[in-house]
């Protein structure tokens, strides 16, 4: 079963790949992937579907956690939760089907956003599955190409976020007794 | 107040301000600006003759005395030589911060001579690590550098720094403070855990003490040792907390595992509750999981929420430094123990432990001819009396150094726990004897790892360490040899070690003395000799060939089925 994570991270170089590198240490292939940056440009929220086996979901959700880049990684698919994917794709339409097309674009909520001799190109957003339908639907009428944007999810639940604060360090020399380990 | 300085001179400025003396490493191309500025800085530098030894010789600094070990590499090569030192430090949880030349920015991504992606190539090797492109970043990357690598779980950290960083100048103020929003510790532990914890403890009827590596990183053993004596539970430490209760402590009932003695073992099996303190239920450790201590309620304290659970689920996880939870934990024991009256259940247990201990203690048979290689261990530890560092490189002779020799004190038996990497005995040695110049440093090394590392008998000449280099010799890969020789029919494929060197003509090479014995009554004048030296010295140890370490549980076994003494190939094979 695919699982929804939310990330909230550090906007730096490298700190996606340390996220997908503990899936892909684990053999595990990811299925979709969504990142941008926060209302904070220091932060990115990313969202991973991915199919983990039950018993390493915990664990590896601890183990993203325990990133230093990252602020709060959190499973959303047992908990109350919004996950969305955007779907552009373009549709050869002849004439005769034209208009079957555009009815069923327009059941699905979809959008024109290109329309040619050739065909239309469409937008559609919605949650994963009744997209899945949409472009079965879609393919029935002949040729399609499709691009999925990947799904992108919110928490219904506020989620506290604790983060650390800042830590006294380096000014004075000769402090080193102090950190034999402990903090 | 801010002075116009180079990167390399900010650099070394960093590294005194967090207290560092010493960096192993060796130099190259990118890193020669920052080579001339150690030229007339007062840091020491420690030039090994191969970078991953530089990686184990901080660690074995490290190791013996708490402070964050450091290793420095040039691009390319030096850089990905680090890496099986970083993955042992990693594995082990020892602060370790590595500095590495990159090519200048501008050719990062162009094939450049000595260019490679240390970034991307030690993500996964370090607890972090960075890339540093602009001279400004450098000061708050340093020091978040030892933040993170000495606090919370320690480990590696890694920082990648380009050649123009080092050459760059820029204006130094000192840093007052880092921020990491990001990362987590937890050091108090939760106290209503805690309370039950304590009381979980006294109602335990067979409670069973089970401390590790993390013990030793939080510098813990006094709050364990009350801890023990408050409880009265028979205690194991793992091969990477030896010496965090001190071997002649009467609760101390040896190592548990694969190798570790029947008393340790049954008692894990036949506890009720297992206090696991900084611990991580190492497979080596468990044996066949369903098997392990099966009628056991967990408690398990630890720094890294990540290992809670990880294994074997917790009954009553703690979050938290031990050196702060373990008083909170004994505080509890005290104000609870007066309500406690008779405790007739681990008066048994104690009795049944007691037993085990009595039926098959860790013993070996003595032979005439040949020097045993627990007779080997038995002579040091008769020696050293629990007070000398011992680095042990991997394999047998590295179990029958923790089952045999006495550790009193924490940080002194340094070993690759977790990875096992072999070649690790005597660089780690050399970085704990330039950590402890007054103190004996013994490694134990097998005929199969100080060959890997040979070439750092130099550095033990060049700074004038005297470590004494233990060789147990039995002319095999000896660990790998005992399982082919128990699963695999005896067919001995590709461990047989011939053509090791003429240890006196070896040693004499480098500069100073070694020596071979191989009658088992020359062996204690031979050590006592060796440890008398005021220099290096090699003792070249020939052993029984084919003795096996024992008691043994075969891989994917019970530890309560573990088998005592030499078997018949086929009975283990079934």
């Amino acid at each position: 079963m695919l699982q929804i994570i939310s990330i909230l991270l550090e906007n730096k170089t490298g700190a996606l790949m340390r996220v997908t590198g503990l899936l892909t240490a684990r053999g595990y292939n990811i299925d979709s992937l969504t990142v941008a940056r926060t209302l904070d440009p220091e932060l990115s929220r990313m969202t991973i579907g991915v199919a983990i086996e039950p018993h390493q979901r915990r664990q590896l959700i601890k183990h993203m956690n325990k990133l230093i880049n990252v602020l709060q990684a959190t499973d959303l698919t047992d908990s109350p939760a919004v996950t969305r994917e955007l779907v552009l794709m373009r549709v050869r339409a002849p004439q005769e089907s034209r208009t079957a097309i555009l009815k069923e674009a327009e059941i699905f909520g979809a959008r024109v956003v290109d329309s040619t001799l050739e065909g239309f190109a469409l937008e559609a957003t919605g949650d994963i599955e009744k997209l899945d339908e949409f472009i079965d639907i879609m393919r029935s009428y002949g040729e399609i190409e499709v691009t999925r944007g990947g799904a992108v999810a919110v928490s219904l639940e506020s989620k506290k976020l604790r983060l650390s604060p800042p830590v006294p360090r380096g000014a004075e020399e000769g402090k080193s007794e102090e950190k034999n380990g402990v903090i | 107040m801010s002075q116009l300085m180079s990167g390399a001179k900010i650099l070394l400025e960093c590294l005194a301000r967090e207290g560092v003396d010493t960096i192993f490493g060796y130099p190259g191309g990118v890193t020669l600006p920052l080579y001339d500025a150690m030229y007339d800085n007062p840091i020491r530098h420690i030039l090994v003759r191969h970078e991953q030894n530089a990686a184990f010789a901080a660690q074995g600094y490290s190791r013996s005395t708490g402070k964050v070990g450091v290793c420095c590499a040039t691009s390319g090569p030096g850089a990905t030589n680090l890496v099986t030192g970083l993955v042992d430090a990693m594995m082990d949880s020892i602060p370790v911060v590595a500095l590495t030349g990159q090519v200048t920015a501008k050719l990062i991504g162009s094939d450049a001579f000595q260019e490679a992606d240390t970034f991307g190539i030690t993500r996964s090797a370090t607890k972090h690590n960075y890339l540093v492109k602009n001279v400004n970043e450098l000061p708050q990357v340093i020091h978040e550098a030892f933040y993170i690598a000495a606090s919370g779980r320690p480990g590696p950290v890694l920082v990648d720094i380009t050649k123009d960083v080092f050459q760059g100048n820029a204006h130094y103020t000192p840093v007052t403070s880092i921020h990491l929003p990001g990362y987590k510790v937890y050091t108090e532990g939760h106290t209503g855990q805690i309370r039950r914890a304590a009381q979980m403890m006294l109602e335990a009827e067979r409670p069973m003490i089970y401390a590790g590596g993390g013990i030793v990183l939080s510098n813990a053993s006094a709050e364990l040792r009350e801890l023990v004596e408050l409880v009265d539970a028979p205690t194991v430490c793992t091969l990477m907390g030896l010496g965090t209760l001190g071997s002649e402590h009467p609760n101390f009932i040896s190592m548990p595992g694969m190798h570790g003695s029947y008393a340790a073992n049954m008692g894990m099996y036949g506890t009720d509750l297992i206090i696991a303190l900084g611990v991580r239920f190492d497979d080596r450790v468990t044996g066949r999981l369903n098997a392990f201590a099966p009628h056991a309620r967990i408690i398990h304290v630890d720094i890294d929420p990540a290992e809670i659970s990880k294994i074997r689920n917790a009954d009553l996880p703690i979050v938290g430094d031990l050196k702060r939870v373990l008083p909170k934990i004994n505080a509890v024991l005290k104000e609870l123990l007066p309500e406690v009256g008779e405790r007739p259940g681990l008066k048994a247990w104690w009795k049944q432990v007691r037993e085990w201990k009595a039926e098959h203690p860790l013993r070996y048979d003595t032979a005439d001819d040949v020097i045993k290689p627990q007779h080997l261990m038995r002579e040091i530890d008769r020696l050293t009396k629990g007070e000398a560092i011992v680095c042990s490189d991997v394999g047998q002779h590295q179990m029958w150094a923790a089952q045999l020799i006495r550790f009193n004190e924490p940080r002194l038996w340094i070993n690759s726990g977790g990875l096992g990497s072999m070649g690790f005995g005597l660089p780690s040695a050399l970085g704990a004897q330039v950590a402890n110049p007054n103190q004996l440093v013994i490694a134990i090394c097998g005929d199969g790892g100080f060959q890997m590392s040979i070439p750092e008998l130099a550095t033990l000449f060049n700074f004038g360490l005297p470590v004494k280099v233990i060789v147990m010799n039995n002319g095999y890969l000896g660990m790998v040899r005992q399982w082919q020789e128990l699963f695999y029919a005896n067919r001995l494929s590709q461990v047989t070690l011939d053509g090791f060197p003429d240890p006196v003509q070896l040693a004499g090479a480098y500069g100073f003395k070694g020596r071979t014995v191989e009658r088992p009554s020359e062996l204690a004048e031979a050590l006592a000799t060796a440890f008398a030296d005021p220099g290096p010295y090699l003792l070249n140890v020939k052993v029984a060939p084919t003795e096996n370490v024992f008691p043994m549980v075969p891989a994917g076994g019970a530890i309560n089925e573990m088998v005592l003494t030499p078997p018949q190939p086929a009975e283990l094979r079934k």
